[in-house]
């Protein structure tokens, strides 16, 4: 039986060049401006708020920049990723191939993403955000030989592109309709405008964050980006699209009305649940970390929703653990997708491998990427220790706790929204336990996963810079008490009600319900020990242990292809999920030539593909590409023809300004 | 915070340590007197116990430490939950810091632990066990957040001291339909997340068949005696916390005395033993279910639990 799985996913390992002084001039320029961003970040969140306006670097409106705590909360976020990925791309990029154009890049691209919620016009946020996605074009081309990166790099530009034309449109016609450049000189715009600005920003921003049905890009550019890159990507941009609603939506428009909110739950859960089922049936390492991104933002969103929601229906306390749990996912999925994306790299740059069917056995051979990866799955699944456990049960928490009044809408859209929480959380797992087993336990698949070796020091350093910062989230969230406190008192929606009781024991206010992550760390860790001393019991009994072969059911030895790949784990998912997923399975039989009864060869082929972006984007592409069919069939080359196009415009031209 | 909170503590967390392996004694030996056998008596579970500590401690070949920690993080974690759950009294000095998601939360871990374990021995049967308990695990989680949702509708909390004070302050909402649905709902999640019938048979010897046996292939002597007193003890706290949750009555308040701590011991164990032999007794009518018709299933107890929650905000609405 011959199984051919989806594109062989091996990228050629590169031959180690010398690089020289470049990628730790590079790297440390990077984490240099993380470290930075971190300090301004800090100073935001904390500090009173500052601006400075450069009047030269843009003729007529100049630069404007501000700290404040919203800006300050995404700039030290994204300065900490850019301070562990900095390090950590030292040693990738001596390790692995990262093109010579796009290490002076990296600097620019992390200054980019930490201008952005530094802007306090729209001029001066709409460059930062171009500058930012310009440089993430750049780097996602960093290995433009491969087709598949050209593919997506084709594809990102068009929705990055796309993305900033309706954001542009959006914020011209709040800025013209609120009569001032300046987001402080804003004045209250009519409804029918700020419905357009909503919808217009929410487009651009969500589709920056991979929401559905603007994902597309994210799956497509995030696993093809050198793995530093995808990091940054991953870990800090999609954030700032996240940062772009918050701001413009909740924060200068807010406190929006309820179908914003109902608009941001739908859009968040439908994100979330479908982003987490093709992350649970990914079999490219990357690529499941990439629609585990989609999965998260869509958690963030559906958190954001259910502030707006609940605040516009009188419930302030629960709107404020709301928006508190989309703030703490945003940091705790900065914290483990970072890790997340950086140990994946560390894989693809000793194996060359991303395809998880052919991964296996690294625990062995990579042990310290093995723990880390390990935290990040934790953190992105959801459990208690894990960094992502806080934000879930604080995004639950509020929606099950909102006082109804007898509100009907409510009263139906929390319960499905937990529905759709529980199931993204239950899948979330599923899929991280497949990156997590199936990628780096049992035994290698391949002979590149069998010559793995360790990363580089400085690759480590990153990567446990990052766990380090995931830890600290899971058993004590209580950190970031003071920054949470600040940036919800900058929102309207959360303005009245104060985040009270995040501390050791994390209580919530107004609401009843409590848990300790830092004591169920401890006490579990007790736990263990006890169970540990327990199993000591009638050891004295005990023969010597031994080291025996596994039970192959009497035959003589089990090879590495029999076991579980991350396609066949993920199969009974897949067939529950069919109709949403629509897989492509072809099986094809080949009979013997002398009787079709006896068979000679069978194949079985299985692809995963998008669903939403073969449904809703293909007919768009198509369309395009027969307009620019007609367009150039009246382009024939022919003088005669353009003379003739020439006299019409001018006749057309000439009877409309008669 | 006085002595016999901690008192009651120790005594439940040693009652479920001690006493999950005669629970699994009892629903075995129900099941075998109902099929007309004679059965191992009560008190198998606890000599095949004794005897596996006693054996050698085998390593499978090319498995990592994960296989080897795995049956103490599963332990561990139930060791947790019987610390948290108020099974014999309530206002227990362990109930603010755990939740019922939390103890949710915890649950899980200790079933991933013993999928990776399954994924790490690298067997086909192992990553089988794995591939399954986790799509289970994925579709029984949705069903159980709704149920807890439900449950803390009408006290307002997710606490477990406060759902289970509450009902016993009000015993007429244990009647409502919010509560039934809610407990059908639990019961559905329950059977799948300890493997029993008719989602995964625990006594089944053909391999292709397991769910929680395919994990667990691989462990033997003392690994497997871990591994087999936690999940008794899983289906020991599970069915005392279901019991609690709606029949709340003999647990012992948070102030209360030597014999009110005393009558909440015996109640649960009462009310455990009712529940396993109901639980064994329906276990012999039923026939294990193909395992794609299970996320069916699964399915319909999320329905249950949606309505319990939509009843139960429209119900609370209403007064």
């Amino acid at each position: 039986m011959i199984t051919s799985v989806e594109a062989a996913l091996r990228v050629e390992p590169t031959v180690p060049r010398h690089w020289g002084s470049g990628p730790t001039v590079a790297g440390l320029l990077t984490s240099a401006l993380g470290a930075v961003g971190v300090g301004l970040g800090l100073a935001g969140l904390l500090g009173p708020p500052r601006s400075v306006q450069i009047g030269w670097l843009i003729p007529l409106i100049g630069v404007e920049l501000q700290l404040d705590p919203l800006g300050g909360f995404f700039m030290a976020l994204t300065g900490a990723v850019a301070l562990a990925v900095g390090v950590y791309s030292i040693g990738y990029a001596r390790r692995a191939h990262l093109g010579g154009f796009a290490l002076p890049v990296l600097p620019v691209f992390v200054a980019a993403m930490l201008l952005v919620p530094a802007a306090a016009s729209v001029s001066t946020f709409l460059l930062a955000w171009e500058l930012m996605a310009i440089a993430s074009l750049i780097l996602v081309a960093a290995e433009h030989t491969r087709p598949a990166v050209r593919s997506a790099v084709v594809f990102y530009a068009v929705m990055t592109q796309l993305g900033f034309v309706t954001i542009l449109l959006g914020l011209m016609l709040l800025a013209a309709a609120g009569g001032a450049d300046r987001f402080a000189d804003l004045s209250s715009v009519p409804p029918g405008v700020r419905t357009a600005v909503f919808v217009l920003t929410l487009a651009g921003f969500g589709s920056k964050s991979g929401l559905l049905p603007l994902h597309a890009w994210l799956p497509r550019a995030h696993p093809e980006a050198p793995s530093p890159v995808s990091a940054l990507m991953s870990a800090a941009m999609v954030n700032l699209g996240i940062y772009g609603i918050i701001r413009f939506d909740l924060q200068l428009l807010g406190p929006g009305p309820r179908w914003w909110g109902v608009t941001l739950l739908v859009v968040g859960a439908v994100s979330a649940l479908y982003g987490v089922l093709q992350a649970s049936v990914a079999t490219d390492l990357k690529r499941l970390l990439a629609y585990s991104t989609v999965e998260n933002m869509g958690l963030i969103c559906v958190a954001l929703g259910a502030a707006t929601l609940l605040a516009a229906s009188g419930a302030a306390s629960a709107a404020t653990v709301a928006m508190a749990a989309a703030l703490l996912h945003l940091a705790a999925h900065a914290g483990f997708k970072c890790l997340g994306f950086l140990c994946a790299g560390s894989v693809l740059a000793s194996t060359g491998l991303r395809g998880l069917d052919r991964l296996g056995g690294l625990a062995r051979r990579m042990p310290a990427t093995t723990i880390l990866f390990g935290v990040a799955a934790l953190g992105a699944s959801g459990l208690p220790l894990g960094a992502g456990f806080v934000s879930e049960w604080l995004l639950v928490q509020s929606l099950i706790h909102a006082p109804l009044h007898g509100d009907t809408l409510v009263a139906l859209a929390t319960p499905l929204a937990v529905g759709a929480v529980a199931l993204t959380t239950g899948l979330g797992v599923a899929a991280m336990v497949k990156a997590f087993g199936v990628g780096f336990l049992a035994r290698p698949r391949s002979d590149a996963a069998a010559g793995a070796r360790e990363a580089p020091s400085s690759m480590l350093i990153g990567m446990v810079a990052a766990a380090g910062a995931c830890v600290v989230l899971a058993v004590a969230p209580a950190v970031l008490a003071v920054p949470l406190r600040r940036v919800l008192s900058e929102l309207p929606a959360t303005a009245d009600s104060e985040l009270a009781g995040l501390g050791m024991v994390l209580r919530l206010p107004g609401l009843a319900g409590s848990i300790a992550p830092g004591l169920i760390a401890v006490l579990l860790f007790v736990a263990v020990l006890v169970a540990v001393g327990v199993a000591q019991w009638g050891s004295r009994h005990r023969p010597q242990p031994a080291t025996l072969p596994l039970w192959a059911c009497g035959a003589d030895d089990l090879t590495a292809r029999m076991q579980y790949t991350a396609t066949s784990f993920a199969e009974p998912l897949q067939r529950v999920f069919d109709d949403v997923l629509r897989p492509d399975t072809d099986v094809e039989v080949t009979p013997v030539e002398e009787s079709q009864y006896l068979v000679a060869k069978v194949a079985y082929r299985a692809r995963i593909t998008d669903a939403v972006q073969d449904l809703l984007y293909t007919p768009v592409i198509r369309a395009v590409g027969a307009c620019a069919q007609g367009v150039r069939r009246a382009h024939t080359g022919s003088m005669h023809l353009y003379l003739v196009y020439g006299a019409l415009g001018v006749l057309i031209v000439l009877l409309v300004a008669r | 915070m006085n002595l016999m909170s901690y008192l009651a503590g120790a005594a439940q967390i040693g009652g479920v340590a001690l006493g999950a392996p005669l629970v699994i004694g009892v629903t075995r030996q129900v099941r075998a007197r109902l099929e007309g056998r004679v059965g191992g008596g009560v008190g198998q579970p606890w000599r095949d116990l004794r005897k596996q500590l006693r054996k050698q401690q085998i390593t499978p070949r090319g498995t990592t430490a994960v296989f080897a920690a795995a049956p103490a993080v599963l332990a561990g974690t139930t060791l947790l939950i019987v610390a948290v759950v108020p099974l014999v009294a309530t206002g227990s000095p362990l109930d603010p810091i755990a939740d019922l998601f939390a103890v949710v939360g915890l649950l899980f871990l200790g079933s991933v632990a013993l999928t990776l374990a399954g994924i790490d021995t690298g067997t086909s049967f192992g990553g089988m066990g794995a591939s399954r308990e986790i799509t289970i695990a994925a579709l029984v989680e949705p069903t159980i957040l709704l149920a807890v949702f439900a449950l803390s509708i009408p006290t307002g909390s997710a606490n477990l001291g406060a759902i289970v004070a509450h009902g016993i302050d009000n015993p007429g909402q244990l009647l409502s339909l919010p509560a039934v649905l809610a407990f059908v709902a639990l019961v559905v999640v329950i059977i799948a997340e300890t493997g029993r019938m008719p989602v995964d048979n625990p006594a089944t010897h053909l391999e292709l068949t397991m769910v929680h046996e395919a994990m667990v292939l691989e462990y033997a002597g003392p690994r497997l005696a871990l591994v087999e007193w936690a999940s008794g003890m899983r289906l020991t706290v599970l069915l005392a916390l279901l019991a609690n949750l709606f029949i709340p009555w003999g647990v012992a308040g948070p102030e209360s005395g030597g014999l009110a701590v005393a009558i909440g011991v015996i109640a649960i164990v009462v009310k455990v033993l009712i529940l396993a032999v109901l639980l064994a007794g329906a276990e012999v009518f039923l026939a294990k279910l193909r395992l794609f018709r299970v996320p069916e299933l699964l399915a319909g107890s999320f329905l249950l639990a949606l309505l319990a929650v939509t009843t139960a905000n429209f119900l609370t609405t209403g007064t």
